[in-house]
């Protein structure tokens, strides 16, 4: 009958992205470098 | 480099705007602290969609990759504000995602066993919405076509839901010209359909 108020939902500090996929954006953004050719825009990938 | 520090140790007090300029000239920490900021909004955003935790990661992943390339590509239109120009990707790429297991449907069953999963409501899609309204539009283009006095009948019977005896006090006419008027009406509305070679089915 009795509620545990106190005790935290059990969801409430998991609702954030892995750090893994954090660290992929960020290595990522560094990683992608995007160079104007004649108007046209090309990107690369370097790791 | 002093200066990047101290700029991502204020960051809690630079806009989005402004780390969005700076990561655009070139300050990947700023981009570090733009997704720090919104990843628990953006992340349960997807999450109340999708209630699937892999497919919030993916998807959450593919938000910011698009959103990293728009910068990087010098196209983002600054007019509009981050944050919600970043929900809409989201948004976009959960609708895209749906569309993709329609095609391909997943029976899911990992989880609770959700009911409402497997059941449809019978309402009809985007595509069928479409189809029905384009159909209903050609209907009243063929009524269009007909000759006045069948169009009148037509239109108070079908349109207007009157009964055959309102229709011939409404237009004076008996009640079995009225009823023969709409023979002719629907004959002939075949008739346009055949020639016309038009394909009213949903």
């Amino acid at each position: 009958m009795a509620k545990i108020y106190s005790e935290k939902p059990s969801n409430s500090h998991t609702f954030k992205p892995k750090t893994e996929t954090i660290n992929f954006l960020l290595d990522y953004s560094k990683a992608l470098k995007v160079s104007v050719y004649k108007g046209l825009k090309f990107e690369s990938v370097i790791n | 480099m002093c200066a990047h520090k101290s700029n991502v140790m204020n960051s809690k007090s630079i806009s989005d705007a402004i780390l969005v300029s700076q990561y655009i000239k070139g300050d990947e920490p700023s981009l570090s602290v733009l997704i720090k900021r919104h990843q628990q909004r953006l992340y349960s955003f997807i999450y109340s969609k999708v209630y699937d935790r892999d497919v919030t990661e993916d998807v959450f992943q593919d938000t910011f990759i698009k959103v990293i390339r728009t910068l990087k590509r010098g196209n983002y239109n600054e007019e509009g504000k981050f944050l919600p120009w970043v929900m809409r990707i989201a948004h976009n790429l959960v609708i895209d995602h749906f569309r993709k297991n329609n095609r391909m449907p997943k029976f899911n069953n990992s989880g609770d066993f959700d009911i409402f999963s497997v059941l449809s409501d019978g309402a009809l899609n985007a595509e069928g919405e479409l189809v029905k309204s384009q159909i209903v539009q050609d209907i009243r283009d063929l009524v269009e076509e007909l000759p006045e006095e069948q169009k009148t009948v037509l239109v108070m019977r079908m349109y207007n839901d009157m009964s055959f005896k309102e229709i011939s006090e409404n237009t004076g006419v008996s009640i079995n010209t009225a009823l023969g008027r709409m023979r002719y009406a629907l004959i002939n509305l075949r008739k346009l359909i055949e020639t016309h070679n038009i394909i009213l089915t949903n």
